[in-house]
């Protein structure tokens, strides 16, 4: 074999090898234990009403994250790359803040913002509005963590596509609204499809940010991260693996759907 | 009257890309704005269309005044420089995107859309997109697409530009052929001198955002009104001399020449201007012959480029094969040569800054 070959050959195993020890082997663990509880067990610890509770509150968060982040991203992504003003890099660096910061300081952040004794929080207080321990605050801090998501995936997208497409649009009598929606959003479509794939991935996965100001309280405030974790200390392990299977699967469906779409369509 | 552009000017911060630039296009005519890159010649352009809005001046098409109306209203066609074809539609659904927007009828849409296919040589192609067809195809979707509201102007920024010389030179003479038959004011951006030349009705010469002259392709190449012009229209040869009495002497040499058609005082600095075509050989000296050096002869298929020595200087000479005897002229040969035309431009304009841009446009080194 040549060297080169050999090489080859070593990168392929260990890229494999780290696939397998990283992503591979802990999900088929989980499937394991999922199965030895037994199919049925499995099934009635997510019919319990804590497990329900918990899907249905986090269908409901990474709903409202991904229409208000789509729009929000979108119109980011559109202003930081369409738009000359001062401060754009400023505000382009700060854009990438919520990977940067911990998603527990960042949770930590809007209990002293928007907590009962908060700066804006003793404002809704006052309004009877509780947002701290309570799904608006679950919603602002999911929103905080999945905030780049579509902006950073859409915004490459329309730089490489330039003006020239709308300008043409408006040559040819488009409102901007017209070139809006038959120009720029079809032609970042995947960027932004992309985009909120990540952040359904991780609205329904967030732990950190979610944990600190839902406070946690059964049936009321626990998304499905937080349930596998209270299934996980009250060493009720069966209920665990069933909700992390499900979560898993429903990850994993999400990537792969995208990835057969993205392949079947030619990209134009 | 199809387009008349009035003292417009447009900064770009403090760089000013058009300065106060006049000039008018009739109805039905095809012009070129010519001029080196990032002389403004995009720039008026596009505040035609509307898509840039001037600082002053205004812009009138058909007679009406547009200054103040966005591109949407003004309802120009524009060809973009990069065809700017919507990547994610078919060809049929580019060339109908205008007819769309203005909610045609659908049976309507469709017979303009295949009419125009027709027009641009492009029928079967209605179902592929603007990634699987190539350079020339897509500037005839983006011409199709533009063509299709009817628009009374037609503008068209580098629109060959970035296409292989043949299928530019075959496009080129096709839109010569189009604008004959459709007949719409058009005005068309180019650097390209020769396809100012070829395919236009008129010339307008900008440089540094200014118009230099405006007029046919013939009366620009023959009769630059200044040496920004001589020098951009066609090739040139420009040779530091000054005047010494009733003569031209060539500078570094005692080559000397009649001074005729030139009333700049003795001794002042001149620069003269010498197209390769305007100089003849001959084997003899004669009255205004200058002695000089054939240093090397290139065949150039249709016609002979030579390098000459002229003193110092190395000039370029273009003969006619058929009149150039090859045999006769041979390299290293002395010869002599007259410059059957030539134009004086003195110094006094700003000899180190017309030098300096000469230099950027390629002509000297």
């Amino acid at each position: 074999m040549k060297r080169a070959d050999i090489v080859k050959t070593l990168l392929l195993v260990l890229v494999t090898g780290w696939f397998l020890v990283l992503i591979m082997v802990p999900v088929f663990g989980i499937m394991q234990e999922a199965i030895k509880f037994g199919l049925a067990n499995v099934l009635s610890s997510l019919m319990t009403p804590h497990a329900r509770h918990a899907f249905l509150l986090t269908f409901w968060i990474t709903v409202a994250a991904v229409v208000i982040n789509s729009i929000f991203g979108i119109i980011l992504a559109v202003v930081l790359v369409k738009q000359n003003f001062k401060g754009k890099l400023f505000i382009e660096g700060l854009l990438d803040l919520p990977f940067a910061v911990s998603p527990v300081v960042a949770g930590f952040m809007f209990i002293i913002l928007f907590g009962p004794q908060g700066l804006i929080g003793s404002w809704f207080e006052g309004q009877g509005i509780k947002i701290i321990y309570a799904l608006p605050g679950m919603i602002i801090a999911t929103l905080f963590v999945t905030l780049p998501f579509v902006a950073r995936e859409v915004m490459p997208v329309l730089r490489e596509s330039g003006l020239e497409q709308e300008e043409a649009a408006y040559v040819l009598g488009a409102s901007r609204w017209q070139a809006f929606w038959r120009v720029t959003l079809p032609s970042v479509k995947w960027g932004l499809i992309y985009g909120v794939t990540l952040t359904v991935a991780r609205a329904i996965g967030e732990f950190g940010a979610v944990i600190v100001v839902s406070g946690n309280i059964i049936n009321r405030t626990q998304t499905v991260p937080l349930h596998i974790h209270q299934e996980f200390t009250d060493f009720n392990y069966g209920g665990a693996y069933s909700a992390a299977l499900l979560l898993a699967v429903i990850s994993f469906t999400l990537l792969i759907t995208l990835q057969t779409i993205y392949r079947r369509t030619d990209r134009v | 009257m199809g387009i008349q552009v009035k003292d417009i000017s447009k900064y770009f911060g403090k760089f000013c890309a058009v300065d106060n630039v006049s000039f008018e296009v009739a109805e039905g005519e095809l012009v070129a704005l010519l001029g080196p890159s990032g002389s403004g010649k995009s720039t008026i352009l596009r505040i035609i269309a509307g898509l840039e809005i001037p600082d002053s001046g205004e812009v009138f098409i058909t007679g009406r005044d547009v200054t103040t109306l966005t591109a949407q209203q003004r309802k120009v066609g524009f060809v973009f420089q990069h065809y700017a074809l919507f990547k994610h539609m078919t060809v049929q659904k580019n060339i109908a995107f205008g007819l769309e927007i203005q909610k045609r009828p659908k049976k309507k849409i469709a017979e303009k859309v295949d009419e125009l296919l027709n027009l641009v040589k492009l029928q079967g192609y209605e179902k592929h997109y603007p990634a699987q067809l190539s350079g020339g195809q897509r500037q005839r979707v983006a011409l199709a697409r533009t063509l299709a509201t009817e628009p009374a102007v037609l503008l068209l920024d580098e629109p060959f530009g970035s296409l292989d010389l043949k299928v530019r030179q075959n496009l080129a003479a096709w839109l010569k052929e189009l604008h004959v038959k459709l007949h719409i004011t058009s005005v068309f951006v180019t650097h390209d001198q020769s396809e100012a030349i070829e395919i236009s009705d008129k010339i307008v010469v900008i440089n540094r955002g200014k118009v230099e002259q405006v007029g046919n392709a013939h009366g620009v190449y023959e009769y630059p009104e200044s040496r920004f012009v001589a020098s951009f229209i066609g090739q040139v040869n420009v040779i530091d001399a000054f005047v010494q009495g009733s003569k031209i002497v060539i500078k570094d040499t005692s080559i000397a020449m009649d001074n005729k058609g030139s009333d700049t005082p003795d001794g002042s600095e001149i620069v003269l201007l010498v197209r390769p075509e305007d100089i003849m050989l001959q084997e003899n000296p004669g009255l205004n012959a200058l002695p000089c050096r054939i240093k090397q002869i290139h065949y150039r298929g249709s016609f002979y480029e030579l390098d000459i020595e002229l003193g110092e200087i190395l000039i370029k000479a273009i003969e006619n094969k058929n009149s150039f005897m090859k045999d006769n002229w041979n390299e290293d040969r002395p010869v002599f040569i007259e410059f059957k035309k030539y134009k004086v431009f003195d110094i006094r304009e700003g000899h180190g800054a017309v030098r300096e841009q000469l230099r950027q446009l390629g002509y000297i080194e």
